[in-house]
Parts: structure tokens; sequence; C-alpha cells
């Protein structure tokens, strides 16, 4: 009896830890929303905002977020960087994806773990380190120099996501259509490519919220013109807080989620296609 | 090694990226890591000086022939714009340099020479009697140095040529370095405990929960890393919701906010938000595939649940806690956004030093010197990564 009580208590014990756990991790993303629509220029729940009055909520920060020039080019040049970015990134990294799933490849380790690096290095490095180079070689405070950043910092996605679906992908496919006469591009773009295509654009999405999210590096490279909105949301928390970022956060939440929901039902097509 | 076939048409794939990587990543940390240990500037601008300073024994004042290329070396730098790069690195070695060396750039254009430069720089200048003005103009002239390695290390070199640490007070980047070291384990071990739990919770929850508990994960994983950031200023603010929330419960009295954020608190809390998801997924993905099975295996051979778990289950979820611990240890040495804007002062690792050198103390050798040592430990940890899981096992999402 005593046995069976204590195993109920850690089981309780276990549940509330969790609980908790979890709070932890989705409370701050939420408690964002609702204070997103507060009237007043305050970072916390005014005494009408908990009476649910009417009065105490507004748009006011969503307004100012829509008619501050600032805020809609930096949107503008977070999209062309981004999308410059991915589509150089996705190119490059399915190719090598394909490279590194075939059988015949020297030093898969090594080039596995070059082509990776990028992920794993500590961010403010690269950005030192591209700001030094880029500027030396004229691209400092370019489009182009901060797309070509990106485009290394995306790249790593893509080669992760495409091999893993490669690793699904049944090379036999390949050969029934070359029986069938069909020649290397042919076979790619009309057998492994539509085959693979959900993984090639989950790795595409991850590469371009990559870009999305990036302030290090577009701090120290970028110039006035370049200003993103992780660039004007740094700004905005350094300097002038004030409740417009949040109205921006709640835009790139809504992102997160429409990414996330995508990159699921992906895998679910790509699961499908095996 | 022969090029034909399938081998030539892998490798022919996977070269553009190669060259991509090469060119836009690995060049870039090429130039950065250089400049720890190659610094070309002084020698360049004043190469005349430092020609005559040759052979000088470091007694008392040089020849008139250091003191006269200097006077014609310094106004010229002015006018080229170059003299800054002089000034700050000699500024570095011995302080008040600065001054004294735009000072005399300035002065000694409009300076009549009256038969010895030597009397004339001295006139505007007494530091340049001193043998110490001209020891630091001299160091700072050779090209390849590893005086950043050596401050980046706490260490300096003593009069008579021997290498020792600094003393204690002046030591500021090895207690950093370990203090970052901690940091990061410290996180780790804190993602672990709770990462662990949940994870065996959504591997052990009947599929329809488990996708709902997966997407609580992944829901902040995707959400941009500012977005979180700001979240925890706005949770955690001296205004902020839980203070506010304190004060109206009557828990804490107006005048004493919590200090939650700006400092140490701030930092851990707020990388343990981030990086906490990187812990969770690995461990998932292991704990999914573990039968249930061999638990009740465990249990009607007659292990109690703790014997069980730490003899049978426990065991089996190692790969995910190398996995997960390595990936998150990883991330936690190099950051930089969460402690530049929620750290206040208390709060700051290594990568923020390193900021500071290169934007506002404009010491990029040092910044260099630090970078290559955060750079290898991380590289070390990477390829400790690589051997033990594999890097093409690592799974995003």
């Amino acid at each position: 009896m005593n046995a069976l009580l204590v195993r109920r208590a850690g089981h309780y014990g276990f549940i509330a830890f969790c609980a908790a756990a979890f709070i932890f991790l989705v409370a701050p993303i939420l408690v964002i929303v609702p204070l997103s629509f507060n009237a007043e220029p305050y970072f916390t729940f005014t005494e009408g905002m908990l009476r649910l009055d009417p009065e105490a909520y507004s748009l006011r920060w969503y307004q100012n977020v829509i008619e501050d020039e600032a805020w809609s080019r930096a949107l503008i040049n977070s999209l062309v960087i981004g999308s410059a970015a991915t589509l150089l990134a996705t190119a490059l990294g399915t190719l090598a994806a394909l490279g590194l799933a075939s059988p015949a490849m020297p030093g898969r380790a090594l080039i596995t773990g070059i082509l990776i690096s990028p992920m794993v290095t500590p961010i403010i490095i690269v950005a030192v380190g591209m700001f030094f180079f880029y500027s030396s070689i004229g691209l400092g405070q370019s489009y182009t120099g901060l797309i070509l950043a990106h485009a290394a910092l995306g790249a790593p996605f893509v080669v992760i996501t495409v091999t893993a679906t490669l690793s699904g992908f049944d090379p036999i496919l390949l050969r029934a259509a070359a029986s069938l006469g069909a020649g290397p591009l042919r076979r790619f773009f009309r057998v492994q490519l539509p085959l693979i295509a959900p993984g090639v654009f989950s790795g595409g999405l991850f590469a371009f919220a990559t870009s999305f999210d990036e302030v290090v590096v577009v701090l120290f490279m970028g110039g006035l013109e370049q200003r993103t909105i992780p660039r004007q949301m740094w700004s905005g928390i350094r300097e002038q807080i004030s409740p417009s970022i949040l109205a921006v956060a709640v835009f790139l939440i809504a992102f997160a989620v429409l990414a996330l929901f995508t990159v699921q039902w992906l895998r679910g097509r790509s699961a499908q296609a095996r | 090694m022969r090029l034909r076939g399938p081998r030539a048409t892998a490798v022919a794939l996977t070269l553009p990226l190669l060259a991509f990587i090469a060119a836009s990543f690995v060049a870039p940390l090429g130039t950065l890591l250089s400049k720890s240990a190659y610094e070309p500037n002084v020698a360049n601008i004043l190469p005349r000086t430092l020609a005559a300073l040759d052979g000088w024994s470091g007694d008392g004042p040089p020849a008139e022939a250091a003191f006269a290329a200097i006077a014609e070396e310094l106004p010229k730098a002015r006018q080229e714009r170059t003299l800054v790069r002089v000034a700050g690195p000699v500024n570095r070695l011995k302080s008040g340099m600065r001054r004294v060396l735009t000072r005399t750039a300035r002065q000694v254009e409009t300076t009549e020479f009256a038969g010895s430069w030597r009397e004339a720089l001295i006139g505007i200048n007494p530091a340049w009697e001193e043998p110490d003005t001209w020891l630091a103009i001299q160091a700072a002239g050779t090209r390849f140095t590893l005086r950043h390695y050596l401050q980046a290390l706490d260490l300096e070199r003593r009069p008579d040529g021997s290498i020792g640490l600094q003393p204690e007070e002046s030591r500021i980047y090895m207690p950093l370095l370990w203090r970052t070291l901690l940091v990061s384990l410290g996180v780790t071990l804190l993602c672990l405990a709770i990462g662990y739990p949940i994870a065996h919770l959504i591997a052990t929850s009947p599929p329809k929960r488990s996708n709902l508990l997966l997407l609580m994960v992944l829901v902040p994983f995707w959400t941009s890393l500012l977005v979180r950031t700001t979240a925890w200023i706005v949770l955690l603010q001296r205004q902020g919701v839980i203070n506010s929330l304190l004060v109206a419960l009557g828990l804490t009295p107006d005048s004493e906010r919590l200090e939650m954020i700006y400092n140490m608190t701030g930092t851990f809390t707020a990388m343990t938000h981030v990086l906490l998801p990187f812990m969770v997924l690995p461990l998932y993905s292991v704990m999914r595939s573990i039968p249930p099975t061999h638990m009740a295996a465990a249990a009607s051979l007659g292990a109690n649940p703790v014997q069980g778990f730490i003899r049978v289950y426990l065991p089996q979820t190692l790969p995910g806690i190398g996995a997960g611990g390595l990936l998150v240890f990883i991330l936690a040495i190099g950051y930089y956004i969460t402690p530049a804007l929620v750290g206040g002062r208390s709060g700051q690792l290594i990568s923020n030093m390193i900021a500071y050198h290169v934007q506002t103390s404009l010491n990029w050798g040092l910044a260099a010197a630090l970078s290559s040592i955060l750079l290898v430990a991380v590289l070390g940890l990477y390829l400790i990564y690589s051997r033990l899981i594999g890097i093409d096992r690592m799974r995003l999402g």
C-alpha cells in the first residue's frame, strides 16, 4: 500500500514538473501576444487589461509599425536578402547533398564536417571575420555581401534536410528511368527531384528562417541601407524600447508557427513518398 | 586517386558548395585569425624609423637618425590619415602615447629645423627622451607578434624576456573564459535536468498528446531569438510582468522589486530557454526508439522503478544525452545575442568581449586572438561530436 502511494506521488510529481517545464517553454511567447494590444506604453498588464476592459486594448502599436517607414523598409530588406540567400543556399546545398549521398563519394565525413561547420561556429567570430573580409574586397555594407554571408549560414540546413530525405530515396528508380532511355538531367528533374522536393523545400525554409532571424552579421556588416527586421528589433530593444517591437514580435511568432506547420506537412509528404 | 565515373560525379556535385563555403566562410575566418598574429600597419607606416632603431641598445634615447626619421614620417602619416593605425597599437603598449604621437605629428609640421631633431622633439614632448617610448614603437613595429595571444591568456613578457602570469588583479580573459565554460556547463546541465523528463513524457504519451507536446517544444525552437529575448525582458524587468504580479499579490514591496534581468540571472534564464529544444529533440528521438517492454521486463524480473530506470532505461538514452549535451554546450560557449541584450554588466561572456574589442576598443589583434581561442575550443568539441554521434545524424525539428 505504502509503495503504491510513493509511486503515485512520484508520478504526480513528474507530471507537475513537466507541466512547469512546458509553461517555462511556452508562456514567455504567449505573454507577448496580449501585451502587444496594450493601449498604454507599458510592458506589463494594466488593471484595465486584467478587467478585460475594451478601452485598455488597442491596435496603436500595430498602426505604429505599419506607418513607420523604417519597419516597412526593414521588411523589404529582410525579404530580399532572405530570398536571394535561400535560392543560393538551396541550389548549392541540394547539389552537395546529392553528391554526399552517392556511395562513391570520397572523404564524406570530412567534407560533410566542413559544409556543416557554419552552423556551429560562434556567430560573433563569423560576423567579425566577414566584416573584415568583405570590407577588404569592397563588399562591406552591401546587399551582395549580406546575401553571400546568409547563404553560407543557411546552406548547412539544406544539406542536412536533403541528406535525410535522400536516405529514403530508392536509387533503383533512377536505374529504371535510365533503362527506359532517360538521360541524367531528365532522370533528375522527372524522377528524383519530385520525390525529394519536400526535403528541398523544408531545407529552403530553414535557410530562409535563418536569414530572417539573423542579426549579428547584419550588425557588423550591414549599413543603414541594409537594416533588416531583426536589426531593427535589436535597436528597438537596446535603444528606445517601445511596445511597437511587441507588435513585430507577434508577426514573427505567426511566421514561426506557419513555417513550423509547413515543415511538418512537408515531412508528412516525404514520408508518404517512400 | 583517379576521378572517373560515379566518383567524379559525386565530387563535382559537392564542389560548388565547397568552393562557396571556402570563399564566403572559411576565407573570412582566415582573415580574422591572421590578424591575431600579423600586424603590418606600424611597420608599413614607419619603415625608416624602425630601420633607424635597428641595433639601438635600449638604454637612453636612440641616435639622431631615429629622431629625424620619425619627424618626417609622423606628419606624413597625419596627412595620409594613417596616424590612427600607429597611435592605437603604440598606445596599447604604453598608455598616453596616442596623445604624444598626434600632438607631435601636428607640431613638427610647424617647427623650424634648428640642427637637431632630437632637441626639437624633446622640446615638443619630454616623452621622446624616455627609452620606453621608443621601445613601445619598436615593439608595435614587429609584423609577426604573439603578444595578442599572451594578452588573451593573461600572460606577460617580463623585462628579462621570460613569460609569466600577469598579476592577479589584471587578469581578465582567463577568468572570463572560465566563466563562459562554467555558464555553458550550467546551462547544459539545466537543459538536461528540464529536458530529460519532458522528452520522456513526449516519447511515452499516446500519439495525439505526444504531437501536441512536441509542438510546445517546436514553437519556441522556430520563434525568432530576438522575440524570445524580448519576451524575457518583458517578463523579468523591474516594471515587468513577474515583478508586477509579485507586487500585486503583496509578496514583494514595491520598493524591492527583484533584479532578475541585466545580470547573470537574465543570461542564464534566457539561454536555458533558447537552448532547451536542442536538448529535448535528440533525447526524444532516442527515447522514442526504446520499446516500453524493456521497463516491463525489468519490473517482472524484480527491479523497482528506480533500479529499472538506472540499469535499463538510462543507459539506452546515453546517445541522446551525449548528442543533446554536446550540441547545447557548443552553442552556449559561443553565445552572443542573449548576453548582449539581457546580461547587463555581470552576465557577459567571451563573445561579448570579442565584440567589445572589435567595436569599442578597436584592439582587433586581441579580438582575433580571443576568437581563435574560442574557435579552437568549439572545433574541438565539434570533432568530438562528429566522432561520437556523426554529423549526418544531426536532425532538425
